[in-house]
């Protein structure tokens, strides 16, 4: 402290030349980070955002193959209808039959009209009635079943009608109260989902707000340094938003994955196992069980919007800090 | 530079604690702000540094009403106060080097631009083996010098110190002292809070002694 001041800070004195000398203090350094990297609250944020992120995937995973399934158990009911066809006395009922199919034929929009023949009807009977049964000594009336094109479906109230005049004891059953239950089950099941992965964001974002906040309460003096030095509110607010994003990305990427992955596992497990007896069963109600596009894409989105949120979470708290000290009036 | 006009600070709804101040910093010049502990020095000090909204009064600073001033435009007059905290406030994260450089680095200049200015003032407040320490593993005297070293560093032209001496022996403290007279020299503005009679003895310079709120000047 005996040296003469530095010449770059003399206000009054112009810099004197001085020849370069090799000086170890002069040599390149590494840049710190202005906000500190490693501290416990950010470990505990990148797990705390880490837990929550997988949680709300696997949610949001379930809540997709729920709402898959249930479309699929509505798409397949509708696509099948059945005429029935009951006997009438003086009737041919093989020609009445034979009717009905060339009519349902004739509309468009129907894939097939296929009578169920009278094996796998008395097949269908057996249970009941036993074996050896004669269809002609009783009256059980003649199914066709149709499959119908669901993206073009015919007039089924015109199909209804037509059967009714041309045909002697046909009707049409398109299954529309079975369907009708059908559906408000299904409804029903994907807001209950949907409802459930409201919740569970709501307690995700929440979670994220607060842990990140927490881990903020831990940087405040960081912040008042370089706001004392001079530094400008966009500046301090970017680099935090910077060292936050990446701990928010860390943590939901390490969630998000691991959901990403144990979806995938399952979806293999299932489309491996489908023979199984077990598997069967669940395969009858969930499909292969695997998670659609939908849920893998939604489970990216949702590792975005949460490293954003972390990322905006701490932008807004240094915002908030900054005018708070700049706004300091001396009457509360 | 810097002048008061019936200047009075309130905290809640409690008395004054700063009544009816009016004085002026002038550039260059060197004061000792002084008084008993609660007497309102470091308000005083936040004040000037733009911290503190007064209740009352009109301050103007730089040539501005500082009452006018927008919260974008007081990054650019603070970059114009050089401040010494009581408790230094260091980051334990960054080096002394990076602590020092830190003014620099948040007005975005280059590192290759003011690295031999960063290391020239930390030799010059003798912390040169110390520059790639972390403050944790200084003295307190060694965190004070490099406190004072990152005020200076952007060439402030006023100059506040919060009890500067604080944390040092007397002989750091006369060193310290030297520093800031030196500093005041080469033309920068500088107030130095502090309640060491024996500091202010050691230099005839202008004193603003406040008490119960109220400000005497000694010229």
């Amino acid at each position: 402290m005996t040296e003469p001041i530095p010449t770059h800070y003399a206000r009054s004195q112009k810099a004197a030349a001085e020849p370069p000398k090799p000086d170890p203090t002069m040599r390149d350094r590494e840049p710190q980070s202005i906000v500190p990297r490693e501290s416990v609250a950010g470990s505990a944020l990148t797990t705390v955002i880490a837990i929550m992120t997988f949680l709300a995937s696997l949610t949001l995973g379930a809540v997709s193959l729920v709402n898959d399934t249930a479309q699929g158990w509505q798409n397949e009911i509708a696509r099948e209808i059945t005429i029935q066809v009951r006997p009438i006395a003086d009737v041919d009922i093989a020609g009445a039959v034979a009717s009905a199919q060339q009519i349902a034929r004739s509309f468009a929009g129907i894939v097939s009209a296929e009578p169920v023949d009278d094996s796998a009807t008395k097949a269908l009977l057996e249970p009941w009635l036993g074996a050896g049964l004669s269809l002609d000594e009783l009256p059980v009336p003649r199914l066709i079943t149709i499959e119908i094109d669901a993206a073009n479906p015919p007039n089924l109230e015109e199909l209804k009608d037509k059967l009714a005049s041309s045909v002697p004891g046909a009707s049409l059953d398109d299954h529309r109260a079975w369907l009708d239950r059908l559906t408000t089950m299904a409804t029903t099941t994907i807001l209950v989902g949907l409802m459930i992965f409201v919740l569970m964001m709501a307690a995700t974002i929440l979670t994220v707000v607060f842990a990140t906040r927490g881990a903020m309460a831990g940087n405040q003096h960081v912040i008042e340094v370089l706001h004392f030095v001079g530094a400008e509110q966009t500046y301090i607010a970017g680099e935090f938003q910077r060292h936050f994003l990446l701990l928010g990305l860390k943590g939901a990427l390490a969630g998000g994955g691991l959901a990403l992955i144990g979806f995938f596992i399952v979806g293999f497990w299932a489309g491996n196992n489908i023979a199984d007896p077990a598997s069967g069963q669940v395969s009858a109600l969930f499909g292969t069980f695997s998670v659609g596009l939908s849920g893998y894409l939604g489970t990216g989105l949702l590792i975005f919007v949460i490293a954003l949120l972390t990322a905006l979470t701490s932008r807004y708290t240094v915002i908030r800090h900054v005018d708070a000290l700049d706004g300091t009036k001396a009457v509360a | 530079m810097i002048r008061f006009e019936n200047v009075g600070v309130r905290y809640g709804s409690g008395d004054e604690i700063l009544k009816d101040l009016s004085f002026a910093i002038k550039p260059g010049s060197f004061q000792f702000l002084t008084g008993p502990s609660g007497a309102g020095k470091t308000s005083l000090l936040r004040l000037l540094f733009l911290s503190l909204k007064p209740t009352r009064g009109n301050i103007r600073i730089f040539g501005e009403d500082a009452a006018t001033l927008t919260n974008v435009e007081l990054p650019a007059v603070r970059r114009r106060i050089g401040i010494v905290f009581q408790d230094f406030r260091l980051l334990d994260h960054l080096t002394l080097y990076e602590n020092v450089a830190l003014p620099l680095r948040v007005r975005g200049k280059d590192e290759r631009g003011y690295r031999k200015d960063v290391v020239d003032l930390l030799k010059w407040v003798g912390l040169s083996d110390r520059i790639d320490a972390h403050p944790s593993v200084l003295s307190g005297g060694e965190q004070q010098r490099a406190a004072v070293a990152r005020a200076l560093i952007d060439q402030p032209e006023l100059l506040l110190a919060d009890e500067p001496t604080g944390n040092l022996d007397p002989t750091l403290a006369r060193r310290l002292l030297r520093l800031f007279i030196e500093l005041n020299r080469n033309g920068t503005s500088v107030v130095i809070a502090t309640h060491d009679l024996n500091l202010m003895d050691q230099y005839d310079a202008r004193r603003l002694v406040l008490n119960e709120g109220r400000m005497q000047i000694y010229d």
